[in-house]
């Protein structure tokens, strides 16, 4: 459940989809809690499972594999009959598509043997493995489970890709890997410095997504300023539609329109700023007008009755449904509710709406990045194999397959001719097109989860949207959040390069 | 006839007692040790810091609201939940009005029916009863709404779990709509045990059904009522309240931390925010409200035992 899936948190990575499966439905039957004999027992049903961690200390790392031969087949060396060990999230991208670069890789080195599996549960799984110093070679670390990136960096857990990216690549031996890749994807691998820790696989936009259907019937084209905006909504408020609806329970869906229009508002600085933890970024003038505008939203009754009870899922299905025009959300809703968007809904997606002319950055300015982080440890005993296995899977076939079966894009620049694409992915690259280089990528939903999502999200915006905070109050206390979170020592700070 | 008595009771207390030192007692010893270090859970590395992180419990304004939800928890739930499970039970066993040729001490009409009904939710996986509850909580469809809009209350449609005012109540009401039938069950079961004359006495004596329940059912029932107040208390600290608060909630933990409480925060910087050592110093704190809870209603409900 990722990014999506309210689930136990990690939702929103990009990334996550919502077939995962939130939560846990951990603690199970309660038979069995009332049968565990003593009182208090059950009191800290956590402490016991970690004290199944008990850290060992490191054990691994002295039996690495030894470098293999390096040829122009294989640029990084790999030992051609040295094991892999390949641990995939099993979310709304399935599997499929790693399976298939995974025989890939078999092919091309039949003497290593191949271990993968795909779980839900990253960190139950390999949190006792990274204690022990024995992790697996390569990992999709995402979905609710997700381990905290920061905290990996911060202590040495895993291993700088530059040699992958560096590497010639899968299809063209003259070209780096590092030149095939979309724009932001190397940088946002990168935590401080130049090492880059992650390689998103996946590539999301986000933005406004609305049924051009349902546009076209209100004999309206999506709009470009705050004006025309407010315009639509009523239109669409005299037929009983509402404006916009979002996941009300998990209010950090907002960002993803509301993040690139102030970033077209006020100019690029602005976000680096917010992401940069800088005392009174939020109080820039393009912070305000942007809250003012989504405010006013509320304040003329155009957000669907009662959306701040609705988690993703229900917001998506009624949007579906068509009881609200607008949602802010990312390119992965087109898969996580294709069984309640209509055959004829023609999904699409737009940038956000500006204010009005006087706008640092054009209209089209998007906000696009990566999702599902694949890491290679530190530790691996097979890290050259790990990345093999990348470097095969941003091959242009591997990506190919890749959004032709999950309806996405990939880290690979291309990859989209020749396949029919969905309304929405083929909306999507229109958008991607469109914006040119006016991509934005903020950074908050990556650096700082819980400053992003429990205190931006729940406490400031999404109190701002249920009308119980203004404007003015609710960037008063969002920058006080990100005041102490600038302050508190107990998490990894970073900076924009 | 001593002979070899310590022996005896040492050979069949060693293995339970092993397996619950090293089950139970280990990982509380091993959690209070990581409590004063800065693990994060995710690498072996660590180094004992002391008293850093009671330090920033204290500091820890979420932390904070978190032990006031869960102590509400604590002191609201079982009072509501065992208040409505000795009525039922009541009800159900001994308040019918005796019917001309039936037993003097029987139940209300159906009372089997009920006994089912009430207990039919302690079947059903707290996982489940809570994603009813967070569909039935929908503002926009959910079944309140809609019964409100039904009777014609359309200007009523509050958000419940979107509201901070709401949303803590509405997570109480799951517990107590799902834990009350288990409580029904067993005060039914103390009750049965409770002779018939004692109840026949007290109708000769003109007692009505609230003289007879307090006079009578409740302090014969005391000791179950006793461990049921401290089950329940235990249940609300603990694994219940997290899961309905991990699956209903907005966030997970409420609009504006409205429903937060300790177990979720635990988990959350366990599992969300890799800070292993810090949640196990919130389980510490966690461990104390607990024991405290439950010394608290061992020492205020002490009574002589009644023999009958």
């Amino acid at each position: 459940m990722g990014s999506h899936s309210e689930n136990n948190g990690s939702e929103n990575t990009p990334g996550e989809r919502g077939s995962e499966k939130r939560g846990t439905t951990g603690f199970g039957r309660r038979d069995l809690i009332r049968r565990s004999a003593a009182l208090g027992l059950i009191s800290v049903p956590t402490m016991s499972f970690l004290s199944a961690c008990a850290s060992s200390g490191g054990g691994g790392g002295e039996d690495k594999a030894k470098a293999g031969k390096k040829t122009a087949k294989n640029p990084l060396a790999v030992n051609e009959t040295a094991p892999l060990e390949f641990v995939l999230f099993d979310g709304g991208f399935g599997k499929e598509y790693a399976e298939d670069a995974v025989k890939i890789y078999q092919k091309s080195f039949p003497g290593a043997k191949v271990k993968f599996s795909a779980t839900q549960k990253i960190q139950s799984t390999l949190q006792p493995r990274f204690n022990q110093g024995t992790p697996p070679d390569l990992i999709d670390n995402s979905g609710a489970e997700q381990m905290d990136m920061g905290v990996l960096v911060g202590k040495k857990q895993l291993a700088d890709l530059t040699p992958l990216l560096d590497a010639a690549s899968f299809d063209d031996p003259n070209k780096k890997v590092r030149d095939t890749l979309r724009p932001g994807i190397v940088e946002m691998g990168q935590f401080d410095g130049d090492p880059v820790w992650i390689m998103y696989y996946a590539y999301t936009v986000y933005g406004v997504w609305y049924s051009q259907k349902a546009l076209d019937s209100l004999d309206a084209t999506y709009p470009q300023t705050w004006d025309q905006m407010l315009a639509v909504c009523a239109k669409a408020k005299k037929k009983g539609i509402a404006g916009w609806t979002y996941a009300g329970k998990y209010p950090y869906y907002l960002p993803f329109s509301l993040y690139p229009m102030i970033g077209k508002v006020g100019g690029r600085e602005v976000l680096d700023a917010i992401d940069n933890l800088e005392p009174n970024a939020w109080k820039h003038p393009a912070v305000k007008a942007c809250f003012d505008a989504y405010y006013e939203l509320y304040k003329k009754g155009y957000v669907l009755q009662g959306t701040p009870g609705l988690d993703h899922i229900q917001s998506q299905t009624a949007w579906a449904k068509g009881k609200a025009l607008f949602i802010p959300n990312g390119s992965w809703v087109e898969n996580e509710s294709a069984n309640v968007i209509p055959a004829d809904f023609d999904l699409a997606v737009s940038a956000p709406t500006g204010i009005d002319s006087s706008d640092k950055m054009p209209f089209g300015t998007i906000w696009a990045s990566g999702g599902e982080p694949f890491v290679v440890p530190d530790r691996a005993n097979n890290a050259a194999g790990g990345m093999e296995q990348l470097r095969i899977m941003l091959s242009e076939a591997s990506s190919k397959n890749f959004t032709s079966k999950v309806k996405s894009l990939t880290a690979y620049n291309g990859g989209t001719d020749g396949i029919t694409l969905t309304p929405g992915l083929k909306s999507g690259v229109a958008a991607l097109d469109k914006a040119g280089d006016n991509v934005v990528n903020p950074r908050l939903q990556d650096w700082y989860v819980q400053l992003q999502k429990e205190k931006i999200g729940v406490s400031g915006l999404g109190e701002m949207m249920a009308g119980r905070l203004t404007p003015a109050e609710a960037i008063k206390k969002i920058q006080g959040y990100a005041d102490e979170a600038a302050k508190d020592t107990s998490i990894k700070h970073y900076k924009h390069q | 006839m001593q002979h070899g008595k310590y022996r005896f009771v040492v050979g069949f207390l060693a293995l339970p007692l092993g397996l619950y030192a090293l089950f139970v007692v280990w990982p509380f010893v091993q959690s209070i040790y990581y409590s004063f270090t800065d693990w994060t859970g995710l690498s072996p590395e660590f180094k004992m810091v002391g008293l850093d992180n009671y330090r920033r419990m204290l500091d820890d304004d979420i932390f904070w609201k978190s032990l006031q939800h869960s102590l509400m928890f604590a002191l609201v739930l079982p009072v509501v939940t065992i208040g409505l499970a000795l009525f039922f039970a009541f009800m159900i066993n001994v308040g019918g009005r005796g019917r001309k040729g039936g037993p003097v001490v029987s139940g209300v009409r159906g009372s089997s029916f009920y006994k089912i009904v009430y207990f039919f939710p302690q079947v059903l996986s707290i996982a489940i009863v809570s994603l009813l509850f967070a569909f039935a909580y929908n503002p926009d469809s959910g079944a309140i709404n809609s019964f409100l809009r039904g009777i014609g209350l359309d200007g009523v449609q509050p958000l419940w779990l979107g509201d901070p005012d709401l949303a803590l109540w509405c997570v109480m009401a799951v517990l107590v709509w799902s834990t009350v039938g288990f409580f029904v069950v067993l005060f039914s079961a103390g009750m049965a045990s409770i002779p018939a004359d004692l109840y026949e006495a007290a109708l000769l004596d003109g007692a009505g059904r609230a003289a007879t329940f307090f006079r009578v059912t409740l302090p014969l029932l005391w000791d179950t009522v006793q461990s049921g107040w401290v089950y329940m208390g235990i249940l609300a600290l603990g694994a219940e309240s997290f899961a309905v608060v991990q699956i209903m909630t907005t966030g997970p933990g409420g609009p504006d931390y409205s429903t937060t409480v300790m177990v979720l925060y635990v988990y959350q910087k366990a599992f969300r925010d890799g800070q292993a050592a810090y949640a196990t110093t919130i389980g510490v704190a966690l461990l104390v409200v607990t024991l405290a809870f439950a010394a608290v209603v061992m020492r205020l409900g002490r009574r002589e035992r009644l023999e009958y």
